[in-house]
């Protein structure tokens, strides 16, 4: 079984959704890197991801993966938010007949999955409709 | 930089192959591909192989597999990109051979996928996309490729159809091929009507689960000249990487990876995508195919789908694609799909794939991917 560290690690990201701002170029990185994807530089000032996006394309999961088995049928999306950063991540209180390319989304803080009985549980970011 | 030649190759009937072990399947297939160079000697191997250590528990491969095949002490090197293990594998022994180090290098492909259970095996081939920021939100790689289907098809018009032709082209070529996992005919009808694993795709849709290895085995042009074989040289290699997350590109319908190996094979080899007679690529999903041949200049950006439905990608096509029936008919054991794309080409350039022979052919093509496209091999071989 993994030790919580894992977990632990990527809470700046998941939780609070930290990312990184490039001082050069201004392009945002989530996660956050060590070299700018565009440019090559090292600098970033810690900045927040928008908080609103819209679905760019969208599947619905029927055949997951183990940790998932529980909550399948799901659907999975990736979101570009207003400030142009693409993340994938589940769309969740929606009908899945109301999903669409272009659908209004926002983030909201959840349960992701659990590891076995006596486990870690992972949390992290799902897309509601906005 | 030495010329380079393939001068054997082995390939055993793929499935679900469950009373043959990883090292078993692989020593068979090494030694028809041995068996057919007719060479004894090698000087070293490369096996491609994604994921030993979860299918089977077993990492260290290559040195067990240079052992079981009898030839230890001679170096041997496992090598992994995801579902692009074998056509990495394949330019690894290329490199080897042609700067002179080695003369005879044996290049081949295993994976063991049936001793977990389905969920586990989705699992496991999920661990090539981004762990962190796609597999922890449950995403799988069906789901990946349905994420770009539904892109595609909202951008350019390709149709639901049009995907299922794919799959029926890929088993109506497999039909002819008695190694594939499944060498029978499918219809339209029971594509759309088979079970969705992730909207827009279904089950024949998607490669299956597949036991199964290929070999070959590469040796410099002046070795192979000795040989009483028809002579195939490896023209031109590429190779090219991109963000393994897919939500991380630019464009989610593009595959730039297999852009970008691509223009490095072509140009290597002096050729154009009008001097491939035929093409082996990586359908994992009927979507990857169409865009694989956009990605390869077959067809314009978006018309991939549309090439299918016409008819200019089967058998007697303007460029004929996956003559062997692809992964989706004849089985995706994935470390063993680059090298057994090989084998095809070979075949055909050979004049030896019996009722799939494409006439006239004389410059093949293979195109392997990693995931949802992190990784790209593309190489052109030429019969001389
Ligand atoms: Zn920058």
């Amino acid at each position: 079984m993994p030790t919580p560290s894992r977990a632990w690690r990527e809470f700046p990201q998941r939780y609070r959704l930290e990312a990184g701002k490039c001082k050069k170029c201004g392009a945002v990185s989530f996660p956050p890197r060590l070299v700018c994807p565009v440019c090559g530089w090292r600098e970033f000032t810690k900045t927040k991801l928008a908080e609103n996006g819209k679905v760019l394309t969208y599947t619905i999961i029927r055949v997951p993966p183990h940790q998932f088995a529980d909550q399948a049928p799901y659907a999975v999306a990736i979101v570009e938010l207003s400030d142009g950063v693409k993340v994938t991540g589940q769309v969740v209180d929606c009908d899945f007949d109301k999903i669409k390319i272009g659908l209004r989304v926002k983030f909201e803080f959840r349960k992701m999955y659990s590891e076995g009985e006596a486990g870690v549980i992972y949390y992290g970011y799902k897309f509601v409709p906005a | 930089m030495r010329e380079v030649a393939v001068i054997g190759v082995g390939m055993t009937k793929w499935g679900e192959l469950w009373e043959k072990s990883l090292r078993q399947i692989f020593v068979e297939t090494a030694l028809l591909a041995l068996e057919d160079a007719g060479v004894g000697r090698i000087d070293s191997m490369y096996i491609g192989s994604m994921s030993p250590g979860l299918f089977i528990g077993q990492e260290h491969i290559a040195s067990l597999l240079a052992d079981y095949l009898g030839k230890t002490p001679i170096p041997a090197v496992r090598v992994e990109s995801a579902c692009a293990s074998g056509g990495l594998a394949l330019r690894q022994g290329f490199i080897e051979v042609a700067s002179g180090l080695s003369d005879i290098v044996l290049v081949g492909g295993v994976e063991k996928m049936t001793d977990v259970d389905g969920s586990e095996a989705t699992y496991t081939l999920g661990t090539a996309a981004d762990q962190e920021y796609e597999s922890f939100h449950g995403i799988t790689f069906p789901g990946l490729y349905a994420l770009i289907a539904r892109a595609h098809m909202a951008r350019y018009g390709t149709t639901r159809e049009q995907l299922a032709m794919v799959a029926v082209k890929n088993h109506d070529n497999g039909s002819m091929n008695p190694l594939a996992q499944y060498p029978f005919k499918i219809t339209v009808d029971a594509v759309l009507n088979s079970v969705l694993v992730a909207d827009p795709l279904r089950v024949l849709d998607c490669s299956p689960i597949t036991d199964g290895a290929a070999v070959v085995i590469l040796s410099s042009l002046s070795t192979a000249r000795k040989l009483k074989k028809p002579l195939i040289k490896i023209a031109g290699s590429g190779h090219a990487t991109d963000t393994i997350a897919l939500s991380s590109r630019k464009d989610i319908t593009w595959l730039e990876s297999t852009f970008q190996a691509a223009q490095k094979a072509y140009k290597m080899a002096g050729k154009k995508p009008k001097n491939i007679d035929l093409v082996e690529v990586h359908d994992c999903f009927t979507i990857a195919e169409i865009c694989v041949t956009e990605a390869l200049g077959f067809f314009d950006i978006g018309k991939g789908g549309e090439a299918v439905q016409k008819g200019l990608t089967s058998l007697k096509g303007k460029i004929p694609v996956n003559s062997s029936g692809g992964l989706k008919a004849k089985g995706h054991p994935v470390g063993a799909t680059g090298v057994a794309q090989v084998i095809e080409i070979v075949k055909q350039l050979r004049g030896e794939a019996g009722q799939r022979q494409v006439k006239k052919a004389r410059v093949g093509m293979t195109q392997n991917m990693g995931g949802s496209g992190g990784s790209a091999l593309v190489h052109i071989f030429e019969r001389i």
